[in-house]
Parts: structure tokens; C-alpha cells; sequence
């Protein structure tokens, strides 16, 4: 096509092959004369529209400040369709809400009746300067660059660049406070030999009788999980420790990531989805698999706890476990690989 | 003079005396704003986040950043005597026992939602009509910023309260971050002071949401808005209307009351909505904990896109040399959407390669004239809502009894299937209009009325257009654009052409190949001659006329 002259505003008439259309042809702007600009018993009507619209705001201001003190905190009102809601909210809510919203209704009521409603006319201007403008800024350019001597003093230039390249690091130095470096505590859990454990909730220890064939305990954690978060003033050894214990006929296993790692076919695993870190609860007992419900991984506990669909790359972890001498479960190690999401040290 | 216009002169001499604000008034107090209804989606946005402004300061007047465990003792009792952190202690404070907390909480919430939800729409406005043309690259690639801004924005507010909800949101967001080759581990003990979820990230992440973001955001409206005011708005085309002048209402006073009128509509409609309808009830889920979880927990809308694309994601990991790459996290959380971003941002000068064009424009397009510049925004658009969709896709596996395993699947399939059909369908569909458009203009718009031709033949008559109509459709000679032509291959002086400008070259074939070409005024003053030969004849209604 043929190149459009740069820094033009475009006219019709640049695409000469279709013919001039140019301003002096320009048609009028429309203009339908309103109700009100003829009749001023319409215009009164409006008027007095306007007038109330303002005025009701104002009284639902007023009511905004009866209901803040009027109204109790725990009231509750049944409306229909929506159900139960907080007294209060609803009405402090509707009285401020309504004094804002006649407000604008009035305004734009009176700006639609009443205001001109002709449309008027402005002229664009090109944002470009002229030529003579243009060569004006690069000649004024060349002297100060001129000037400081910046092109012919490299040894300045080069300096002040690399001084300027380097100064942001500070910055990031800064930084480095933040906090620890991770060293090794994306791979280990509190869980050691002898550890005993119990329920998430009730806290207490599990013995293997506790849980029936297809039986499953959701959430267990171990037995000095309390002590270790008072000491560390955190939740972040729950967030790795947590685990969930399965129980299933052992012929049922067809593989361990820990051969002899369950006790009479009761398995424990990470609970933590290797995908992106959800604690995972859905197990479906029948098939023995184990769906996370933040993107749907699942895992197939009876063998290896090996991910059989969804994005997690990752199996889930197996936590070694046995009897303690009071016939209470027990950690026999720690989970043999991280749990969590996969980080690049992983390995 | 009234009181009133005193008053005015008064104070206008007053400030003119001090700064010369007389002629910036004088020349500005008529400036010309066009009117359509989809200029008010930015004023929407711009609405919104001034009602975040007031209602975030409130908030913080209660609101306690701290990860530090207390017991819960207040107004809800389900709660009481449970352990969790002042973040969500106080949030449950100004629910149940700041008179008005909870409303401002709903307020902000709601506010958040229209925020994300006018910014994007507008987008879409500008992106579709072409308003993103020179000159107004550079306020595009601001918006592209502001919408990136706005969806942090929201995680980051979302992710303060600390409930079951918004922690499981940060873990996942940990999760993500640890998967950036290199130095993710190192981010993301940085970020949180240590392993998660720590005590140090919500007081961070508070500083980041009042502070930062918005000041950024702020910032960078402002400079959205200077840009518009200097440029003056675009304005779709329409009688009187040209590339060179602005048709609309004065800024003083219709301007100013629609405006105005407008801020106090939206303010309204958002504290209504938050009076009646409750939105994150954070009392419901209780304190976050890391080792629980809720089925079917859904993040904001405007996060549900990132959700998706982690949901249909294949497994797919690299593992070398003791590394581990996590292309299962890394694509659709950080590369797709770096890429999707990008993309938006350049997009002005990819189509400004293909169209060759260095004018400026400041009529609108109607989208239907910009055929393959409305069909890729379709089909970005399709790949989005494929992608949001796959969010719930346990809601839909759900609702409808379909496996997970065969939504997913499908949803994979028609990302990669969909996105084509629907280009190459809305730039059908953009054609076919145009020849439509063509044909009214040539041959008068259709009336309905049937007329008897002296050959016994019945035909219907056309009626020339409205002067509306007319402008509309010509209007697309100011988007028709032809192929780049390539130059001679050999110059006058036997130089071979450079290469340069080929891929310029096919990108322009690529938009411009198939196009329907506007009507000349030769063929339409041939047609106008033909519709009124159509019109002379015909009678009274209910008459079939018959003879010339
Ligand atoms: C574009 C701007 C903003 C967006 C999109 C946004 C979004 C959000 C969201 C979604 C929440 C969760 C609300 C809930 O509890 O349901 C939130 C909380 C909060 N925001 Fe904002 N916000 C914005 C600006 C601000 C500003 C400017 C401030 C303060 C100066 C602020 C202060 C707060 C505070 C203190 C909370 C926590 C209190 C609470 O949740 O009750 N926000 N924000
Ligand atoms: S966190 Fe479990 S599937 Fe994503």
C-alpha cells in the first residue's frame, strides 16, 4: 500500500483512490430538542425530580446515623431470597448507600434534562513540532553534549557508567536479612525414631486397633508437635510433619516406598501435596487414591503413593512407621525424600 | 451578577493573581469530552479504586498485620477460645465488633472485584475499537501495567486476613515461587523470613499492599489520566465526526455532573451490594492452619485464570545433574503468563508493523474493521476463558457427575484446538459484516417493502441510509489497509533489496490478505442513483406498484 506520510493526523482523504470527503462536505452534528428544552412544564417536572433525589440522600444520611446507634450488633434480619444477614450491615449499608446513590442519580438526571445536551466542537492538533522545532532539540543536544565533553572524555563516560551499573547493589544487599538460607530445611521434618503419633485436634497417641481395614486418619501429627511450635513461635514444622495414616489389607499393597514401612497394612504419607503444597484430604477408599483438592493431583496410595494423574510431578512421601513398646505408633526415621513442593536442589 | 458568579469571579481572580490559572481555565473549562457508554468502564475503575483508597485507610485504623497467636475471645462464638493469628484476629474484630467494620470490609471486597473487573473490561474496550494507536501506545502499555498492579493488588489484600482460604492461597504462591530455577529456595526463605508460613510474611505483604502497590498505582493513574486529558479522548465515528476534531459535552458543566454524577452511582451501587450481599466471610473458615484444607475452595476471579492454567498443566518435570526443573509449575504459573503479558504490551507495534501506518488516530474502529486485529482478540479471549474455566473444574466435575480426569483432558484439547476455530470464525464473521455495511451503503438499507418489477418479478425496496449509518460504515476507510508490497528485488542500481522489512512483510499479509474493500464514492453515487430510481416508486403502503 502506499506509505502513509509519518506524523499526520489521517484524513479521509489519504486513500485518494477513495475519493475526497473532506471537511467542507462535513454533515451536521445531530441534535433532537428534548421535552424539557420545549415544554417548561416538563422542565419543572424535572426540576422537582432533581430536587427530591437530593433531598432523600440527605435524610439517608441521617437515617445512616440513626441506625449506627439504633441498631444491634448481633441483630440479624431474614430477607427473602437472599436469607439471614447482619442487621446492622444491612442497615447502615442501605441508608449510606442509598444517600450515594441519589446523589448521583440527581446529578446525572439534571445533567441529561436540564444541562445543554448540544454537542460542541473541538478542534485536534498534531502532537508532532514542526521540523525547524525538531532539529532545534538536536542541535541543542549536540552543545550540551558538547559541553560536558561526554563523547570526547571516554574515560569519564565509562566510569560514570560503570559506577551507575554498580550502585544498585546496595539494594539488593540489603536484602539479605530477610532471612536465613534455606541449607537443608526444605529436607528434613521433626519426625525421628520413637517419635510418637497423634491425632491432629485431640492430640492424643494412636494405637494400630484405632484404625479399621479402609480406615483413614486424616490429619496426625507428631507427639511434641506443641512444644516444638511454642519453641519455635511458628507453625512451619506442622506445615512439613503433617501426615496422613491409611489402613488397608496388607495383600492390598502392591508397593512401599519403605519396604516393611507399614505396620499390618497401616501406611503413613506426607500430607503435604508435592504439587504446590495444599494439605491433601480426599481419600477415596474403595480405590485407595488420594486427590488433592487445590488442582486435583492424585495419588495412588497403595502403590508408592505414586501420582497417577494431575499436575504434581512428585509421589508423596512415605513416613516409616511401627509399634513403640506401649503398643502405640510410632516414627521409625524420618520421610526419605522432601516433602512439599519441588524446589531446584531437589534432586 | 448573582452571589454565585461573584463568588466564582472572586476566587478565580484570587488563584489567577497567585499561579495564572486564567488561561489554563479560560482554554480547559470547555474542553470537549466525547460521550458512549463504554468510555464509563475506566471511570468505573477510576471510581473503585478511590472507594479501595477510603475504605483501605479505615481499615487499617483496625486491622493488625501481625502473625502472632492469640486466642480468639469476641462477638462470634463458634470461634471463641480458638487459637490464631492477630491478622485474623482483628479481621473477626472489625466483622463482629466495629459497628460498620463489617460493611467497610464488604465495601473494600466488593470495590476490589468491580476494580479488576472495569479495568479489564476497558481493556478490552480500548484493545477492540483500537484505541491503543498512535499516539496512545505508551497509555496502553500504562494500562497493561495498572491491570498487572491491580490482580497483585487484590492477591495481596486477599491474602492478609489469614484465614483457611487466603493461607492456602499464600502456600500455593510459596509453592510457585520455590520452583524458580536457581534461587527459588533462597526467594522464597527470603520472603517468608525463613520456612513457611513463618511470622514474617503478612506484616511484608501488609506494607506491600497499603503502601507500595498502591503508590505505584496511583502514580501511574495519575499519569493514565494526564495522557487522556492531553491527548483528548478518542471518539467512534459518527456525522460531524473526524480524525481531526473532538465532538462532545463541555467539561463545565455537563461533564462535571455526568462525571461526578457517575463516582456517587458507582460509590452507591458498590455500598448497596456490600449492605446485602456478603462476600469473603472469613468467620466461615476459620483461622489458616497449614495442615488444613477446604474442598472447593475458589480464589477471586481474577486469580482463577493463574488457577487453571496450574490445573491443566501435564506433570512435566526435568531433572539433571541433581536439579530439578518444574515445567509443571514453571509454564503456567510464571512463562504463559509472562508471555500473555508481553504480548498485550507489544501488541500496538506488532500491529503497527503490519498496517505500516505512522499516522495518528483518534476516530475509533468499529471492531468489525479491524477483522484479524478482532479475531486474535477473540481467540485470546478464548484461551482465557478456557483457562478460568479450568479453575473449577472440580465445581463442574461436580455439578455435572463428569470425571475430573476427562474434564481436564478436554479442556487441554480445546486449548490448543479452540483458540484457531475462533480466529478464523471472527474474522469470517468480521467480513461478512463489512460486505454487509458494503452493501447497504451501495444499495440503500433494506425497508421491507416489496415492489412488483415490469417483468412480474418482486423485489424489495431500499431506502438510502440514515446520515448516522453512513458515517458508521465509512468510517471504515480509515481502518482499510492493503498488504505491504514488497519493492523491486533488484534496485535502479542492480543493489539486491535488503531482507529487512520481510517479516514486516508477512506479518502484513498475514493481517491484510483477506479484507473487503470500502466503497468508493464513484460506486456509492451509482448506487445512491439506482436507490432513488428504487424509491420514486413506490406508492402508498400496501400498494404493489407495477411499471416503472
Ligand atoms: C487497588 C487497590 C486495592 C485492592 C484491589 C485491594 C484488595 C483487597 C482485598 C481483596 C482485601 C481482602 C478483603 C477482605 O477482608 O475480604 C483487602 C484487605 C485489606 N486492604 Fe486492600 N485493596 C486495595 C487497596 C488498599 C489500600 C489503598 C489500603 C490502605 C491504605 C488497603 C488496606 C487493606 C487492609 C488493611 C486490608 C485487611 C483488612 C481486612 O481484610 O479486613 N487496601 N484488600
Ligand atoms: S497443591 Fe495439590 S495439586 Fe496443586
Amino acid at each position: 500500500m502506499t506509505q502513509h506520510p509519518s506524523n499526520e493526523i489521517a484524513a479521509h482523504d489519504q486513500h485518494g483512490a477513495h475519493g475526497a470527503h473532506g471537511e467542507d462536505s462535513l454533515p451536521e452534528i445531530p441534535h433532537v430538542l428534548r421535552q424539557t428544552d420545549i415544554d417548561p412544564r416538563a422542565a419543572r417536572r424535572a426540576e422537582r425530580q432533581v430536587a427530591t433525589m437530593f433531598g432523600l440522600s440527605a435524610v439517608s444520611t441521617i437515617l445512616f446515623v440513626v441506625a449506627f446507634v439504633a441498631v444491634k450488633k448481633d441483630s440479624v434480619i431474614n430477607l427473602p431470597v437472599i436469607g439471614p444477614i447482619g442487621g446492622q450491615n444491612l442497615a447502615l449499608g442501605m441508608a449510606s448507600g442509598l444517600a450515594l446513590f441519589l446523589i448521583g442519580a440527581g446529578a446525572i438526571q439534571w445533567a441529561r434534562k436540564l444541562m445543554s445536551d448540544e454537542e460542541i466542537v473541538d478542534e485536534r492538533k498534531s502532537f508532532s513540532s514542526d521540523d525547524e522545532t525538531r532539529d532545534a532539540v538536536v542541535e541543542k543536544f549536540r552543545q550540551g553534549t558538547d559541553e560536558s565533553g561526554f563523547t570526547k572524555r571516554p574515560i569519564i563516560r565509562r566510569t560514570l557508567l560503570a559506577a551507575m551499573a554498580l550502585v544498585p547493589i546496595p539494594a539488593i544487599v540489603l536484602l539479605r536479612d530477610l532471612g536465613p538460607l534455606p541449607e537443608k530445611k526444605f529436607r528434613t521434618t521433626t519426625w525421628a525414631k520413637g517419635k510418637r503419633i497423634v491425632a491432629d485436634v485431640s492430640y492424643k497417641p494412636i494405637r494400630p486397633e484405632d484404625i479399621p481395614i479402609g480406615g483413614l486418619v486424616a490429619g496426625a501429627l507428631p507427639a511434641d508437635i506443641r512444644e516444638v511450635e511454642e519453641l519455635q513461635g511458628n507453625l512451619n514444622e506442622r506445615a512439613k510433619a503433617t501426615i496422613i495414616l491409611v489402613r488397608m489389607d496388607p495383600s492390598e499393597i502392591r508397593g512401599q516406598q519403605i519396604p516393611g514401612g507399614d505396620v499390618d497394612g497401616i501406611i503413613a504419607f506426607s500430607k503435604i501435596c508435592t504439587h504446590l503444597g495444599c494439605p491433601i484430604a480426599l481419600y477415596q477408599q474403595r480405590t485407595k487414591h488420594l486427590l488433592c483438592p487445590c488442582h486435583q493431583s492424585t495419588f495412588d496410595l497403595a502403590d508408592k503413593g505414586d501420582v497417577i494423574f494431575g499436575p504434581a510431578a512428585r509421589r508423596l512421601p512415605q513416613l516409616p512407621i511401627g509399634v513403640d513398646n506401649e503398643g502405640y505408633l510410632v516414627a521409625t526415621g524420618d520421610f526419605q525424600e522432601p516433602v512439599g513442593p519441588s524446589f531446584w536442589e531437589r534432586g | 451578577m448573582t452571589i454565585a458568579q461573584r463568588a466564582a469571579a472572586t476566587t478565580t481572580t484570587w488563584i489567577d493573581d497567585r499561579i495564572g490559572a486564567g488561561k489554563w481555565l479560560k482554554k480547559n473549562l470547555r474542553k470537549v469530552f466525547p460521550d458512549h457508554w463504554s468510555f464509563m468502564l475506566g471511570e468505573i475503575a477510576l471510581y473503585s479504586f478511590i472507594l479501595l483508597l477510603l475504605t483501605g485507610v479505615y481499615l487499617t485504623l483496625f486491622f493488625n498485620p501481625s502473625m502472632k497467636e492469640v486466642v480468639y475471645n469476641g462477638s462470634y462464638a463458634p470461634l471463641n477460645g480458638i487459637k490464631m493469628t492477630q491478622a485474623y484476629d482483628s479481621t473477626l474484630r472489625i466483622s463482629f465488633d466495629v459497628r460498620g467494620g463489617l460493611l467497610v470490609r464488604q465495601i473494600h471486597h466488593w470495590a476490589a472485584l468491580l476494580f479488576v473487573s472495569s479495568v479489564s473490561v476497558h481493556m478490552l474496550r480500548v484493545f477492540f475499537t483500537g484505541a491503543f494507536r498512535k499516539p496512545r501506545e505508551l497509555n496502553w502499555v500504562i494500562g497493561v501495567g495498572l491491570m498487572t498492579l491491580a490482580i497483585l493488588e487484590g492477591f495481596a489484600g486477599y491474602s492478609l486476613p489469614d484465614d483457611l482460604l487466603s493461607g492456602t492461597g499464600l502456600r500455593i504462591a510459596q509453592g510457585i515461587v520455590l520452583a524458580i530455577p536457581l534461587v527459588g529456595s533462597y526467594v522464597s526463605t527470603f520472603l517468608f523470613g525463613g520456612e513457611f508460613p513463618g511470622t514474617d510474611f503478612i506484616p511484608r505483604l501488609y506494607s506491600i499492599h497499603i503502601l507500595l502497590i498502591p503508590g505505584i498505582l496511583l502514580g501511574m493513574l495519575t499519569a493514565h489520566l494526564l495522557l487522556v486529558w492531553y491527548q483528548k479522548h478518542t471518539q467512534f465515528p459518527g456525522p460531524g465526526r473526524t480524525n481531526k476534531n473532538v465532538v462532545g459535552f463541555p467539561l463545565f458543566p455537563v461533564y462535571v455532573a455526568k462525571a461526578g454524577g457517575f463516582f456517587f452511582i458507582v460509590s452507591g451501587v458498590i455500598v448497596l451490594i456490600s449492605a446485602l450481599f456478603t462476600i469473603n466471610p472469613i468467620w466461615m473458615y476459620g483461622p489458616y492452619t497449614p495442615d488444613q484444607v477446604t474442598a472447593g475452595s475458589q480464589p477471586d476471579w481474577y486469580i482463577g485464570w493463574l488457577d487453571g492454567a496450574v490445573r491443566v498443566m501435564p506433570n512435566w518435570e526435568i531433572v539433571l545433574w541433581g536439579h530439578n526443573l518444574s515445567l509443571n509449575i514453571l509454564v503456567p504459573a510464571l512463562i504463559v503468563p509472562g508471555i500473555m503479558f508481553t504480548l498485550l504490551g507489544l501488541y500496538p507495534w506488532i500491529e503497527a508493523r503490519a498496517t505500516g501506518d505512522r499516522r495518528e488516530h483518534h476516530l475509533l474502529d468499529r471492531p468489525r474493521n479491524a477483522p484479524t486485529r478482532t479475531a486474535l482478540g477473540a481467540m485470546g479471549l478464548s484461551f482465557y476463558l478456557l483457562i478460568w474455566i479450568s479453575g473449577g473444574n472440580d465445581l463442574i466435575a461436580q455439578a455435572f457427575s463428569w470425571s475430573i480426569n476427562a474434564i481436564t483432558w478436554t479442556i487441554r484439547v480445546l486449548l490448543i484446538v479452540l483458540p484457531p476455530i475462533v480466529f478464523v470464525i471472527t474474522r469470517r464473521a468480521c467480513l461478512g459484516l463489512q460486505r454487509k455495511d458494503r452493501d447497504k451503503l451501495l444499495h440503500g438499507r433494506e425497508t421491507g417493502i416489496i415492489q412488483r418489477l415490469p417483468s412480474g418479478a418482486y423485489q424489495e425496496v431500499h431506502a438510502p441510509l440514515t446520515d448516522d449509518a453512513k458515517a458508521k460504515i465509512l468510517s471504515a476507510r480509515e481502518s482499510y489497509y492493503e498488504p505491504i508490497e514488497a519493492g523491486p528485488a533488484v534496485d535502479a542500481n542492480g543493489v539486491a533489496a535488503p531482507k529487512k522489512g520481510r517479516l514486516a512483510r508477512r506479518l502484513s499479509k498475514f493481517y491484510f490478505e483477506q479484507r473487503v474493500t470500502p466503497p468508493t464514492d464513484e460506486e456509492i453515487a451509482e448506487g445512491q442513483h439506482h436507490a432513488a430510481d428504487d424509491l420514486a416508486t413506490v406508492r402508498p403502503a400496501g400498494q404493489i406498484t407495477s411499471g416503472h
